[in-house]
């Protein structure tokens, strides 16, 4: 006999429903299935009208963020098989209006994204080649640009829930990335954006975040990198007090 | 009705470089795209970009008219060799301007650029960062976009994120613009633009499996052909040799330049035996190395009986977590293998479309006003085979040159605003096509469709392509486009209706589907992707030419057409590696 694994799934039209609701749904499982397997099997078999987003299938677009089994991970490269021992309960990223069903509006996310400058800001016009940047310089970029802004520190972070003005995690490791980055000669520009009550003195270190993430970014570590940055602009920077 | 003087469709890597180049000429224009920027499948790109920069020690040697050489080898002389001069001509410019935006690409010991050995390159010429190159040259350019968007000095820069289009609006031989769907609202929208550029990416998932994302469908190569847009060598389908056993996930050709072995059930190195890769062995091009792991799977070979080990663990394990870090946890996430400790297990699969768009160097297609680059585009640059490391080149290079061609072009346009009655016409047939679709059940399930195009594709129109398999392949085609029609989206809802989504790409698929298999049934011979065991050898005499197919609107039909392909220096050679 095939196996079965067992999913509680949210449902919301905001525009129809009164109230969100769950639909228990078993899906016959096969080796190797994963969540984003699931939620297909279903759109293609079982009810057309679910929604969710996708795009890569192999963890590195960001789309598929999802709270499944308690928490954050991407359904893509998460396993079925979590649902043969018992019902899964997969949500929406939080902290972000629900579109519909597993859909979210990401516009606050981008919007704080947006807010940090989140590009390179160099002091000096480019050489007619690359610029020389040491493998040691290279080397402290390494985790911060493997970010794929899925959201799921966003989501799990206790500050962007009561807060919709913070920075938040996402946002702040972006701000972090070109801190450490020996071609930008913009952190005076960026700390101001950030060393406030809606920037990195918002986050609490509660961590969430560091565990969240499905690519071990350590935002609370780039959090933490920024303070650090931000305490010593202050102690040094007489204009600034 | 909104206006933009320029609209891209697509943000991938040729979407935003295209849009960039438009606004970097102080040109309005507007990104439309179904997926967030970041989002795109060129986000998935691992392994790196070519470009003759010479900074591997290895590579002191190396120029762009070698890079020219290597790529029209590589394409088994179907490339246009000009377009192909001007590709690498204008590589390392394009690669220091992305250095110069930010982009995090992995270091020299000396702090240049890094560039590994790639397949089918005759020195190490591919830049990379780590195995996530694809990831970091997107997220640096859509940080670009935001920049672009934040100047204020500039004309309107303009994103429509989840917006996805339709329908392209033709009056006259003229572009005029698109009906797009904005998933939000489920509302159709119309656009007038003075130019139109379709940077829309490849037409992977016509295959199942295939490394693409899932929402690199047909759809959008299809749109122009519906518009009498001419459509190139599509019979040429990229098969990259390492994709994951089972998800189809593409484990980067950076593994072999790395000094990766791929090696059958008894651990032989297999690719010693045979002539075309005895030499170059794991770095041989992609065609010939696919066919080779093939040849090794029908005929016993293969490891566990179906696939081919992909074997690192004599890099070391600083090796590969420098060098291949997301590589390694592709494969312990989705096959349970570390590559430090097992071998990884792997086959071929559906990659790369080579054919696309009929556009020339300058992106410009036989529409006025309609640009087409990236992969969607055939060129081409690519012709039977694109060497790894040139995709990313082409969706940048190109991206840019298209960009700016449509901003000169709008900007030399007489007559402004023109077929709002055209607009209106298109956008209303939509509207109508859409209630259509979504009123009532139809008998077939789309799902199912898709499904079956996917695996005979696979399986009649593979690696190996014989008449009678090809013409089996084109019968059950027209048998699925018949059940088609019987076949309704399965929601009426608006808002993210993903099942008229998978619909509408689903009718892109079926077509784009016809046409490979027409151009694999006429073209008598094998070159680069395309091999046929009945026709085993390249015939310059009657086949260097490019295949041309259009929709012919009177009769809805298909017609093939062939062009000559544009020579240069290099004459035709039988390839060996």
């Amino acid at each position: 006999m095939s196996k079965t694994a067992k999913f509680k799934i949210f449902r919301f039209d905001p525009e129809s429903d009164k109230a969100p609701r769950f639909d228990n749904v078993d899906v016959p499982y096969s080796d190797g299935m994963t969540i984003l397997d699931v939620l297909f099997y279903i759109q293609d078999h079982m009810d057309p009208s679910i929604a969710f987003r996708f795009a890569c299938r192999a963890a590195v677009c960001g789309s598929c963020a999802l709270h499944i089994d308690g928490k954050y991970q991407l359904a893509c490269e998460t396993q079925a098989s979590l649902g043969l021992s018992k019902r899964v309960t997969i949500r929406p990223l939080a902290h972000l209006p629900i579109i519909r069903d597993l859909v979210v509006d990401m516009e606050p996310f981008w919007k704080q994204y947006k807010r940090i400058v989140p590009y390179l800001l160099p002091g000096e016009p480019p050489p007619e080649k690359e610029r020389i940047q040491t493998a040691s310089e290279r080397l402290k970029l390494d985790v911060v640009v493997d970010c794929i802004l899925c959201a799921s520190c966003h989501s799990s972070c206790p500050m962007t829930a009561s807060h919709e003005d913070y920075i938040g995690p996402a946002a702040l490791v972006k701000a972090n990335r070109f801190a450490v980055d020996s071609r930008d000669d913009a952190l005076g520009q960026r700390l101001a954006i950030v060393s406030d009550e809606k920037g990195v003195w918002r986050c609490h270190t509660v961590f969430n975040c560091s565990e969240a993430c499905p690519k071990d970014i350590d935002p609370a570590g780039s959090i933490a990198n920024l303070k650090r940055l931000s305490t010593r602009n202050y102690l040094l920077t007489p204009d600034s007090r | 009705m909104r206006y933009h003087d320029v609209i891209v469709v697509g943000a991938g890597l040729a979407g935003l470089r295209a849009a960039i180049a438009v606004n970097q000429k102080n040109v309005n224009v507007a990104v439309l795209t179904k997926v967030h920027p970041i989002r795109s499948h060129s986000v998935a790109a691992q392994g790196g970009i070519n470009a003759a920069l010479g900074n591997n020690p290895r590579g002191g040697f190396d120029s762009p008219e070698k890079h020219a050489f290597d790529t029209v080898k590589g394409s088994d002389y179907l490339a246009d060799q000009p377009a192909v001069l001007s590709f690498t001509e204008a590589a390392p410019g394009i690669i220091y301007e992305m250095e110069h935006w930010g982009c995090p690409f992995s270091r020299t010991p000396d702090g240049k650029i890094a560039q590994r050995p790639f397949g089918g390159a005759g020195f190490p010429r591919t830049c990379y960062a780590t195995d996530k190159t694809g990831h970091v040259l997107l997220h640096t350019l859509y940080e670009q976009a935001v920049r672009f968007e934040h100047a204020s000095e500039r004309q309107n820069f303009q994103i429509y994120e989840e917006f996805m289009v339709t329908r392209l609006v033709v009056e006259d031989g003229e572009c005029r613009g698109v009906i797009a769907m904005n998933f939000a609202t489920g509302e159709l929208e119309a656009f007038m633009a003075e130019a139109v550029i379709f940077a829309t990416g490849g037409s992977g998932r016509v295959y199942i499996p295939s490394t693409n994302a899932l929402i690199s469908t047909g759809l959008a190569v299809a749109i122009p052909y519906w518009a009498g847009v001419p459509i190139k060598d599509m019979e040429f389908i990229q098969f990259h040799p390492t994709t994951l056993l089972g998800s189809g996930i593409l484990m980067t050709e950076g593994c072999r330049g790395e000094g990766g072995y791929l090696t059958n059930a008894s651990g032989e190195r297999f690719l010693a035996n045979y002539s075309d890769s005895a030499k170059a062995m794991e770095i041989a091009p992609r065609d010939i190395v696919a066919r080779n792991m093939q040849r090794e799977i029908i005929e016993g070979r293969g490891a566990g009986g179906k696939h081919i080990n992909l074997d690192l663990t004599h890099l070391g394990a600083e090796k590969i977590m420098t060098r291949l870090p997301g590589i390694r946890d592709l494969a312990i996430n989705f096959v349970g293998v570390d590559p430090i400790k097992e071998p990884i297990p792997v086959r071929p699969g559906q990659h790369y479309t080579m054919g696309g768009i009929d556009t020339n160097a300058n992106g410009e297609t036989e529409v006025k006003g309609f640009y087409a680059a990236g992969e969607c585009a055939a060129v081409s640059v690519h012709g039977a085979n694109r060497l790894g490391g040139n995709s990313l080149l082409e969706t940048l290079v190109f991206g840019k040159i298209a960009g700016e061609c449509a901003a000169d072009y709008v900007q030399a346009k007489a007559l402004s605003k023109q077929g709002e009655s055209a607009i209106k016409q298109a956008a209303s047939e939509e509207e109508a096509k859409h209630r259509e679709l979504t009123s009532g059940a139809g008998s077939e399930n789309p799902a199912d469709i898709r499904d079956e195009l996917g695996a005979l594709m696979v399986d009649k129109v593979g690696i190996f392509r014989t008449e009678e398999d090809i013409t089996e392949g084109w019968k059950k085609v027209k048998m699925l486009q018949n059940r088609f029609k019987k076949a309704k989206a399965g929601w009426a809802g608006k808002r993210f209706n993903q099942s008229l989504m998978w619909f509408l790409e689903l009718e892109g698929n079926l077509a784009i589907a016809e046409i490979v298999v027409a151009g694999a049934l006429s073209r008598k011979e094998s070159r680069g992707s395309h091999f046929r065991l009945d026709f085993p050898t390249r015939n310059d005499e009657s086949h260097l030419m490019h295949t041309i197919a259009r929709w012919s609107a009177d009769d809805e039909k298909m017609k093939l057409a062939y062009r000559a392909v544009e020579l240069g220096i290099w004459e035709p050679k039988e390839r060996k590696y």
